[in-house]
């Protein structure tokens, strides 16, 4: 088991005859992913990397079966190819595109909500989503993960990876790792994907990465509270950030004293979070907590015998 | 993007919205002839900055006649105009010159996403003239918020209920309220915010103040607002990081940092603060990093004189870390930057590209994680200080 995809994903990329869609397609492809078919209107019949491609999604499916979409499609397309997805019968969208307008989001989201509610949409501007050894459904190295048991949930790329190449090092690994994106208006949210990880029979442990901007963070603390009884650790970027300033990504900005990082590692905490407050330390206080965990755990099971 | 009041209201009076009647004037000479068409005293004169609480800090001034107009405008061109909320002070290249309004009361108006709902919301309130975040703390009673559907759009029955429940003639805001929200959907604006809106002496509604931000993302769409941009209002390094498709802001602090992706940029500021240190600015040269955006990633960062040294944060996962280390050997080199740059970089080749920086003869420093990097840079900022 594993969260959203796994061995037997079928992916159908948008945007495949582009330079970052081959790229990426090929990269997925020789991770091991399924890479059944690309979608590029008005190039269908061609091939890329020995994947075929058609010109519209609808085609991709009903040809391969594919039912994941990964899509590279530029901002100002991006939203009709999500919803093309959708209607295709797509029922887990990965969207990396970056700088799609937020009024967009509002009505692709609304729509998602309406029509779709069983479907997963996991971005825009998000490095994707990999299960390791399985399925890399996404833009990050491969070879940085490996097959584990913690999960990762992430609105940031690049950190992501650091996250996760700790963990790698310290030998723990990853069950499933989200790259959820870090646009105001997206598909997962933090409390969605820990909810998933913890109903995951794989994953013994949660890593929430989070940064400034919205209450994401403390949602998913409330969630954590009530149901959560797997550990679950947290890192938020940003606590040096000034308010007012975008921080990168468009998500990213501490408004009329909201969404600063002091406030959601203080929610985190009162959730039972191990809110880890150096970044470089993420792998080895994962390891040492899971160790002492387990530790305590074994000496309650031989006291109970 | 951020619009001036002058040029939001502008935009409101085309759509035939009720703004005071008035002119812009970029110099002493077109703020008389402003004046002089006008044709009336008092009249208000209104620095034009990027920055909210203006009158507070003398910013807006109401003159009685042309005597004391020239003084206000002379006082506020070409000054810097320091407020609450941006301490560091921007630049004042015009003035924004309206007829004055006999105000009897002030409301509160803004249309803006809500990102918890994942929708557009309209928040009112019968408390104008203050900062809506501080109404909110005192009294989240007194502000009502009406969700707009992102299908059928704001309806007119959610301004008939705001009106009655704040008491403002409700066939007249019902036709201001359909047509603010039309300019934020038209402008694919992130806010719309009039504050105050104001009933004057015989009953009728004035929008006094008007701040229209956009959408970044939604500019290519928006050619237009582009254009207006008062780029003044902006860092100018925050500008030119810009051209290169950078994402670069000013700090405080004298460690300089470039990294690869936003939330490790924000990470690379935080450990750098831990580590003792205060960041010089946030960096990122996008997910991927390429050589020529570290280039003039470097070109930015040094041109700012506050830093002494450097930390490159690179996790480059497809990136090669020997093209990585080549790209800072010439970047370092057309810079003749002299001070020292702690480098932390992952990826494939990570020993070759360590090799390439120990052997240029440069002022590299390599760091086997972040922490590790963070100590070095910090100790070597505080050396330079």
């Amino acid at each position: 088991m594993s969260i959203i995809v796994d061995k037997n994903t079928k992916v159908v990329v948008q945007g495949i005859t582009g330079k970052e869609g081959s790229f990426h397609a090929l990269q997925c492809k020789n991770y091991g992913t399924k890479v059944v078919a690309g979608v590029t209107p008005g190039k269908g019949g061609q091939e890329v990397e020995g994947i075929p491609v058609f010109n519209t999604v609808r085609e991709a499916v009903e040809e391969t079966g594919a039912n994941c979409s990964l899509i590279f499609v530029p901002a100002p397309f991006a939203p009709d190819a999500i919803v093309e997805a959708l209607d295709s019968g797509i029922s887990v969208v990965v969207c990396i595109t970056e700088g799609i307008p937020a009024h967009d989001m509002v009505k692709v989201k609304d729509y998602l909500k309406k029509n779709y509610p069983e479907s997963i949409l996991i971005g825009p501007n998000c490095p994707g989503i990999i299960t390791p050894g399985e399925a890399k459904v996404g833009i990050m190295p491969g070879h940085i993960f490996r097959k584990g048991r913690v999960g990762i949930v992430s609105r940031s790329g690049t950190l992501t990876y650091e996250a996760a190449y700790q963990l790698t090092r310290v030998g723990l690994g990853q069950s499933t790792a989200v790259g959820i994106g870090g646009d105001p208006v997206h598909g997962l949210s933090h409390r969605e994907v820990i909810e998933m990880f913890n109903e995951d029979p794989e994953t013994e442990a949660i890593l929430l990465i989070g940064e400034i901007g919205g209450t994401e963070e403390e949602e998913a603390a409330e969630y954590i509270d009530r149901y959560v009884d797997k550990p679950v650790f947290a890192y938020i970027a940003g606590i040096t950030a000034p308010p007012g300033k975008r921080m990168g990504h468009a998500g990213a900005i501490i408004t009329g004293g909201k969404g600063t990082a002091k406030a959601k590692m203080e929610a985190l905490k009162e959730a039972g979070v191990y809110v880890i407050e150096n970044p470089a330390f993420i792998g080895e206080t994962v390891a040492r907590t899971l160790g002492v965990l387990e530790a305590s755990q074994e000496k309650r099971t031989c006291e109970a015998d | 993007m951020k619009l001036h009041e002058h040029q939001a209201k502008e935009i409101l009076a085309k759509y035939g919205l009720p703004v005071p009647e008035g002119r812009v004037a970029f110099s002493l000479k077109e703020a008389v002839e402003v004046a002089e068409e006008l044709g009336e005293f008092p009249l208000v004169v209104k620095a034009q900055v990027h920055c909210g609480g203006r009158g507070k800090a003398g910013g807006v001034k109401i003159v009685k006649d042309m005597e004391e107009l020239k003084e206000a405008v002379e006082g506020l061109l070409g000054t810097v105009l320091k407020t609450f909320q941006c301490p560091e002070g921007k630049p004042v290249n015009r003035v924004w010159i309206e007829k004055a309004t006999a105000i009897d009361k002030e409301y509160y108006l803004g249309i803006t996403l809500d990102r918890s709902s994942e929708k557009h919301v309209l928040i009112a309130s019968a408390s104008g003239g203050m900062e809506i975040e501080e109404v909110a703390k005192e009294d989240p009673t007194a502000i009502i918020t009406e969700v707009i559907d992102p299908v059928v759009g704001l309806m007119p029955y959610q301004l008939r209920r705001v009106a009655f429940n704040i008491g403002l003639p409700v066939k007249e805001f019902v036709n201001i309220g359909m047509k603010l929200y039309r300019i934020y959907e038209e402008l694919d604006a992130s806010l719309v915010e009039i504050n105050p809106l104001v009933t004057d002496k015989n009953g009728g509604i004035v929008l006094l103040d008007a701040k229209i931000d956009v959408d970044d993302n939604a500019l290519f769409r928006h050619k237009d607002m582009e254009e207006i941009e008062d780029k003044s209002q902006l860092d100018p390094l925050e500008v030119e990081a810009n051209k290169y498709g950078l994402n670069y802001i000013k700090l405080k602090g004298n460690v300089g940092c470039m990294v690869n992706g936003a939330g490790l940029a924000m990470t690379t500021m935080d450990i750098i603060k831990l580590a003792g240190g205060e960041p010089a600015n946030f960096l990122d040269v996008g997910g991927g990093a390429n050589v020529e955006q570290i280039s003039n990633a470097f070109r930015i960062l040094t041109a700012d004189k506050d830093v002494k040294a450097v930390f490159v944060n690179i996790f480059g996962g497809i990136l090669r870390c020997d093209r990585l280390a080549q790209g800072l050997i010439e970047a370092v080199r057309n810079v003749k930057a002299d001070i020292p740059i702690v480098v932390r970089m992952e990826g494939t080749n990570v020993e070759e590209g360590k090799r390439m920086l120990k052997e240029s003869g440069l002022n590299f420093v390599s760091a086997d994680d972040m922490w590790d990097g963070a100590k070095k840079v910090v100790e070597l900022a505080g050396r330079y200080e």
